[in-house]
């Protein structure tokens, strides 16, 4: 195997909704391994456990037992103060409805980020430079000072691409980026997402399309909870490396 | 997040709902301009009270009888008789003048005119210079008169067009009891001073009050009673020893001692502070109400807040997505209820001061506004802010994150 950085590690993790009688477990035992500069999916039907999964692998919810490892660090038992820096400082969101400032420009959602990290803070000028750098990488240098409601979906979602870049994440979590655009715009958003891939950026993407799902290297299908399958998807040179408790091909 | 940016970000959340702004700080602004207005109000009241009362003159001390049931053939109980005012003239150092009063009522008749319980009031010489009023037409009686009891009477303002209408009065007769008197002055208009209507009254000479209205068969015994005696006091005198003099003497001749005395010695200055107890607890009622509205515009504050913390549940997810903690989310919304009420507060004080100043200038109630008043209220209106933003701010602080961007 590579020596290659191991940004995401799972052991075990349960998430269960509810007590006693009526409880739910969404999620029952999940262990997967995610190393840096892949790019996977995580797919499932409805009610899988997809959403639950890229909540906790986000930082945005705690498992209810086992232990997650992000970036090195186990992050199960971090308290809300600490998960919100660990989400500041290391993972990069894109969200299915885009989750832009309403009435904010693009440069100033972009800059949100950096409003909030108290770790490597930047003054006002680097910050802006910072986010500029971003809407350049992402095509949208010339409507840094567009509103959201000025800007076409596959804009928008761009702008929130340069936004989940701006603070050096270790990870991109995306949650069916493409799932409110049309086709045309879905693709760019794609090509977008395998060209920042390319240059090194892990990538996480959540979706139900097996068609979006194809253009990563790896999948991890998710039924009832647990890792179904695990799917090398092949069409990239870099050969995907991965710890499942079933692998199909 | 630094304090800056947290203002900048309330700043601009303000900016972005101009109107909603506006009606949320109206219970604010509404609430300071009270503060100011009122306070402005009960202050001018107060200044002018005080005016009309020093301008009675700070120097007279009253001597008033303690007992004393007036009315005619009704043995005097005790109390001031006419004599003391001559032993005060005579035996009391640093006076400049002693005046004495006696009421009765009558009716008055004048043709066909008949006024029924006229306050006819028995006076000396020195009275219209201590009591400071003044003669409209005619004159006022001398000294001889009161000696030789003539028949003769000044009236009031308003007793005067009662009586006469438009004609003049001086040079008539009118009957006042069964006692026919010559009217040879009329006063100006005085107005209420306290509860004393001035205007209304019909004045005589003392000596002809004792013989004619209250005559008692006391009075060759123990002296004419009187109702008042008006002490004028040199203004480079000592007021307190005066008072002292006028106790002991009266003590002396009354056969009493100084606890269980027949009579009260006040000054103007007693009346100004019973007068600025008063003002002073109706200006603390007033700021009451007006702080009463104050915590009412709070508690508009903490509803639109609470109201904007739902709409916004979206904005506080996504904030917490990139990495934003409880403690900045409570502090945005926070700052932001705090620069609402202060900005708020700010207009309040100017619209308070503004409206102070014109009601003083379109009222004749006079307005006085004080700086500590403004500092009251703008100072209210922050920790306000601060109070009733508190709990919609803890309240965002608190949003789960995935919940919050789910939120539609």
């Amino acid at each position: 195997m590579s020596t290659a950085h191991i940004i995401i590690k799972t052991v075990d993790i349960t998430q269960v909704y509810g007590m006693g009688d009526i409880s739910v477990a969404a999620l029952r035992g999940i262990n997967i391994q995610i190393q840096q500069g892949e790019f996977v999916a995580i797919m499932g039907p409805s009610g899988s456990g997809k959403s639950t999964l890229m909540h906790i692998l986000g930082c945005l919810s705690q498992p209810t037992s086992g232990q997650y490892f992000l970036d090195g660090e186990d992050v199960s038992h971090l308290n809300k103060i600490q998960l919100a820096t660990v989400r500041n400082q290391k993972i990069g969101f894109i969200f299915q409805a885009y989750n832009l400032l309403a009435r904010t420009t693009a440069l100033q959602n972009v800059s949100l980020p950096l409003l909030y990290n108290r770790v490597n803070p930047k003054t006002k000028e680097d910050g802006l430079e910072k986010a500029r750098n971003m809407l350049e990488l992402v095509g949208l240098e010339t409507r840094a000072n567009h509103q959201p409601h000025e800007l076409s979906g596959g804009q928008q979602q761009r702008v929130a691409i340069a936004r989940a870049l701006v603070n050096d994440p270790v990870m991109v979590i995306a949650d069916e980026p493409t799932g409110n655009l049309d086709t045309r715009s879905g693709t760019e958003i794609m090509n977008l997402l395998h060209q920042l891939n390319e240059q090194g950026t892990t990538i996480v993407m959540v979706t139900h399309d097996p068609k979006t799902a194809a253009h990563t290297q790896r999948t991890i299908n998710l039924v009832d909870g647990l890792v179904d399958s695990i799917t090398h998807n092949g069409r990239h040179s870099t050969q995907p490396v991965g710890e499942a408790q079933h692998e199909t091909h | 997040m630094k304090p800056t940016e947290a203002l900048t970000i309330a700043w601009e959340a303000i900016l972005k709902n101009k109107i909603r702004s506006f009606l949320t700080m109206l219970g604010i602004i509404i609430g300071v301009a009270a503060v100011i207005i009122m306070v402005a109000i009960s202050a001018g009241t107060e200044a002018t009270i005080q005016e009309q009362i020093t301008s009675l003159g700070s120097n007279l001390v009253f001597v008033q009888g303690a007992m004393m049931r007036g009315g005619p053939g009704q043995a005097p109980q005790g109390g001031l008789v006419y004599d003391d005012a001559a032993a005060i003239e005579t035996g009391v150092d640093g006076i400049t003048a002693v005046v004495v009063e006696q009421n009765s009522s009558e009716t008055i008749k004048y043709g066909d005119v008949i006024l029924e319980n006229v306050e006819i009031l028995g006076t000396t010489v020195g009275f219209p210079s201590v009591r400071d009023m003044e003669i409209a037409d005619g004159r006022y009686f001398n000294d001889q008169e009161i000696e030789r009891k003539s028949k003769v009477a000044v009236i009031g303002y308003s007793l005067a067009q009662e009586l006469f209408g438009e004609s003049n009065p001086v040079g008539q007769y009118v009957k006042v009891g069964n006692t026919k008197l010559a009217v040879i002055g009329v006063f100006k208009e005085k107005g209420l001073v306290g509860n004393t209507d001035f205007d209304s009254r019909i004045y005589l000479p003392i000596s002809v009050v004792f013989q004619k209205f209250t005559p008692s068969m006391f009075a060759r015994f123990m002296g004419d009673s009187v109702r008042m005696i008006y002490v004028e006091v040199d203004p480079d005198a000592n007021l307190d020893n005066i008072i002292t003099q006028i106790e002991l003497l009266l003590v002396k001749r009354h056969d009493v001692t100084l606890d269980s005395a027949d009579f009260s010695v006040t000054t103007q200055q007693d009346i100004i502070s019973t007068q600025e107890s008063t003002t002073s607890a109706f200006r603390s009622l007033l700021a009451w109400v007006a702080g009463v509205s104050l915590i009412v515009g709070g508690i508009g504050i903490m509803n639109i807040m609470l109201v904007s913390v739902t709409e916004r549940t979206r904005e506080i997810g996504i904030r917490q997505s990139v990495g934003a903690t409880p403690n900045d989310i409570r502090l945005q919304f926070l700052t932001e209820a705090l620069l609402l009420s202060i900005i708020g507060g700010l207009i309040g004080v100017l619209v308070g001061v503004g409206g102070a100043y014109i009601f003083g200038a379109l009222s004749d109630m006079r307005t006085v506004i004080s700086a500590s008043s403004i500092l009251l209220a703008f100072g209210s209106s922050a920790i306000v802010g601060a109070f009733f933003g508190y709990y919609p701010a803890n309240q965002a602080s608190k949003l789960d994150p995935i919940e919050a961007l789910r939120y539609e």
